[in-house]
């Protein structure tokens, strides 16, 4: 690896690329979907996010990848910049610049903007924080609340908490997050009443900070309603405008934040529709809305990345009643340029050890790089329907589109730990259904519709559902029920009647079943080696030529 | 036995037109941007949609808003609820909890006292498989 | 069968006098609607709320007329304007004879 000066020098001007200087009179740092991810680790960008609106709005942030996103912002391939904003040579700039992320080199740049800026800074948590580890699922989240505490965060908002059931989440809000957890679109039922604070007035300088929460809308939906059955959620755009103009009317704040779980495109609607929020932190679909921020109307909007991978920092010159001036900061968290934080490496040191050696099993080498982010099937997935349908003896596989789980390069050995990186959820049941052929076909194309109805209120901001042994053809710019055609099982065409018994897990049901990490475990120990050099991909029709959401056309048969 | 002044015919009707043409006495309202209908795009739970209508109109005792309709596409019986104000309500405000059994259009029309007809943007719901996340 | 009744309504116990307040209310009923089947396969009967009306001082403010699609152990929001001090009082009535009625208490300054 390089040393930190030598990135230095490469990243352009030869001076510390952290170096900040100091402006305005409030700070604001975000981090967002962290997923557990104490370590740093591999991360790759999607090489694939399509937008689905008209051609003439093709290419709109977030939905731009590889080159084209490159090329619309103006970065150079190569640079660190190029590594942590883009998919291209992923491989070779991760051996040139390193792993991504880790807590301990959060901290040491969180605190040192501490340091620098003093009482006008705050750090928001987007959510997100507290699944996708398996030290995260086995001491239910509180490794992270610790890790949470150590970094002295101000507010939090959630999503992917919620599926330790209400009970948990209410425990470690109460007693042990420092950090204050803000919603305004949580509604018990049946009374509809709110179940957290929907906002927080803090003064920064002699000026008044309105933080209102926004939590993830669908998780009912995305994630199982058992785990929240007596809670409420939705976007609710009518009451955040009435949020936002109490907070500006009655409690007179200067600037209005919105902590939000939203996800990039129905940010982008919201702030379209509700007038008077200043900026949006954005979590929730792992985009990194920039470099710059999206402006929509008066609101700048961001999305700050996922797994470490970045800290945004937004210093702003905060006026009577008005944002007057600011500037903006994506942060690459990259990890050999930042040097870790003694109390956090302690901290996350003394949290694993119960569990290092179980997490360090090693299961078998990849001679491909492996990765899950993408619209339709990563690599990662691919081996993880692989081992599904082998090991339950189906003739095809789901797995769930879900944006987290980070990545492996050729030549690593996947471990224990590595598994649980793409497996760690509360409902982890392996099932075996047998599906019509009409009832595979609507289960794929429902969730083609979460993900490319031109409605951003409908999208829940997850992937396409991940196929073993099922081929497609799809175009992304039809509606429910007709984008997906000429599906097939093994090369055969699928019959509307006939039963065929698929694999998968992650059910939105109470359902018995294998953890699916037992079961990926099992094959992966079995292969000793692996790679997935050929993929389940859809074939894209041709309207889809030229879109920038799209690396790598060929992969798609464009 | 139904309960006395229960309006039977417009809520056994199986088709929204008879169902519309039951309760309001006719198919097509004209729609208004006063009469708002909000709802989820995404039903958490199709055995409960929250449903709000909400009419900007005034409230007196000469010009108030008499009724507003309820109806999804369709539900076996597409009449849902029939709510009757007086101008003492003050606002021309409900909110309840419906059923729907797959992806349709939700639609309200409010009549005034004077049998103005108005009718909110329909909106759809749908009712759908989850299973994503980012 | 599940619990029935249990009728309750919350509106806020003071207003100013022209103010607009909530009313919102609760009532445990199945709400079955007569087309689906139990484990036997037989019917399940309609069982449903159709009215409920509202008085303020006995007098009537307003009243809905409900269908089976609304649902199980039904709740609902309105809202009035608070002219007088007094008692509201919601009744609910459903196609088996079943009349249930709660108050809610109001003082207008
Ligand atoms: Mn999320
Ligand atoms: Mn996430």
């Amino acid at each position: 690896f390089l040393s930190p000066s030598a990135i230095a020098s490469s990243w352009g001007s030869g001076k510390d690329p952290y170096e900040i200087d100091d402006y305005g009179n409030v700070t604001l740092l975000h981090i967002t979907d962290t997923h557990a991810q104490l370590l740093p680790v591999w991360w790759r960008e999607p090489g694939t996010n399509i937008g689905t609106r008209k051609q003439k709005e093709w290419g709109v942030t977030p939905h731009l990848v590889g080159n084209h996103k490159l090329e619309y912002y103006g970065i150079k391939a190569g640079t660190p910049e190029g590594y942590a904003l883009s998919c291209m040579d992923f491989d070779t700039l991760a051996h040139k610049y390193g792993k991504i992320g880790g807590y301990a080199h959060i901290a040491t740049l969180v605190k040192r903007y501490r340091e620098q800026v003093g009482k006008k800074a705050i750090l928001l948590d987007g959510g997100d924080a507290w699944q996708g580890s398996a030290t995260s699922l086995w001491t239910k989240a509180e490794d992270m609340v610790g890790a949470q505490n150590l970094l002295k965060e101000d507010y939090f908002v959630g999503h992917w908490e919620f599926t330790y059931g209400a009970d948990r989440v209410e425990y470690l809000l109460k007693h042990k997050l420092k950090a204050k957890f803000l919603s305004q679109n949580v509604f018990t039922i049946p009374w509809d009443e709110p179940v957290f604070d929907p906002y927080d007035i803090r003064e920064i300088s002699g000026r008044k900070v309105a933080i209102i929460g926004q939590s993830f809308p669908f998780t009912p939906i995305a994630n199982p309603a058992y785990f929240v059955p007596k809670w409420a959620f939705g976007i609710h755009p009518g009451h955040m405008q009435k949020m936002v103009d109490e907070c500006r009317e009655k409690h007179h704040a200067d600037i209005v934040v919105v902590l939000s779980h939203n996800g990039a495109d129905v940010d982008k609607k919201m702030a379209s529709q509700v007038k008077g929020i200043d900026i949006i932190l954005g979590g929730h679909t792992h985009e990194i809305m920039g470099p710059r921020p999206v402006k929509i109307n008066n609101t700048l909007i961001i999305n700050t990345s996922t797994n470490g991978k970045f800290l945004a920092r937004f210093d702003l010159d905060v006026g009577k009643g008005k944002l007057k001036g600011w500037r903006f900061h994506y942060l690459p968290i990259i990890s050999n340029m930042i040097p870790e934080d003694k109390e956090m490496v302690d901290y996350i040191t003394k949290v694993r050890a119960p569990y290092a050696k179980k997490l360090a099993e090693p299961l078998a080498v990849t001679e491909s790089l492996l990765y899950r982010r993408d619209n339709f099937n990563g690599t990662f997935d691919q081996i993880l329907c692989d081992a599904l349908r082998e090991e339950m003896d189906c003739e095809a596989a789901f797995s769930p589109g879900f944006r987290w789980g980070y990545c492996k390069l050729p030549g690593e050995t996947i471990t224990m730990e590595d598994v649980m990186g793409q497996t760690a959820i509360t409902y982890p049941q392996v099932t075996v259904t047998e599906y019509t052929g009409a009832e595979l076909k609507n289960v794929m194309e429902q969730v083609a519709d979460n993900l490319f109805n031109p409605n951003p209120y409908y999208i829940q901001g997850g992937d396409m559902i991940r196929v073993g042994n099922i081929q497609y053809t799809m175009d992304p710019g039809e509606t429910i029920d007709k984008r997906i055609t000429d599906l097939r099982i093994g090369g055969k065409m699928v019959q509307a009647n006939k039963r065929y018994k698929v694999a998968g897990w992650g059910a939105m049901q109470r359902v018995e079943g294998t953890p699916v990490w037992d079961i990926f475990a099992k094959w992966l120990r079995s292969k000793k080696t692996v790679s997935a050099n050929s993929r389940d991909l859809p074939v894209l029709t041709k309207n889809m030529k030229g879109n920038p959401g799209i690396a790598f056309p060929k992969e798609y048969d464009l | 036995a139904n309960v006395a002044g229960w309006p039977a015919a417009a809520f056994d009707a199986k088709a929204l037109d008879a169902a519309m043409k039951d309760s309001i006495d006719t198919t097509s309202v004209k729609v208004s941007p006063k009469v708002h209908l909000t709802a989820p795009t995404i039903a958490e739970n199709g055995a409960a949609v929250p449903v709000t209508v909400d009419v900007d109109h005034p409230m007196t005792a000469d010009d108030y808003i008499e009724s507003v309709y309820l109806y999804v596409d369709h539900n076996p019986t597409p009449l849902a609820s029939a709510f009757h104000f007086s101008a003492n309500n003050g606002q021309a405000y409900f909110q309840a909890r419906i059923k729907m059994a797959k992806t349709d259009m939700v639609r309200a029309v409010a009549k005034t006292n004077k049998g103005v007809l108005m009718a909110s943007k329909p909106q759809e719901v749908k009712v759908t498989i989850g299973g994503c996340g980012g | 069968m599940a619990a029935m009744g249990n009728p309750m309504v919350r509106m806020a116990s003071h207003a100013k006098k022209g103010q607009i307040v909530e009313v919102r209310s609760l009532i445990m009923n199945p709400m079955t609607t007569g087309l689906s089947k139990n484990k036997a396969g037989k019917l399940i009967p309609a069982h449903f709320i159709q009215t409920v009306t509202v008085t303020f001082n006995n007098k009537p403010l307003c009243n809905v007329d409900w269908s089976t699609a609304i649902s199980a152990n039904p709740y609902l929001a309105f809202k009035m304007r608070a002219e007088e001090s007094g008692t509201l009082e919601m009744t609910w009535k459903d196609n088996t004879n079943g009349v249930w009625s709660s108050k809610a208490s109001i003082t207008v300054a």
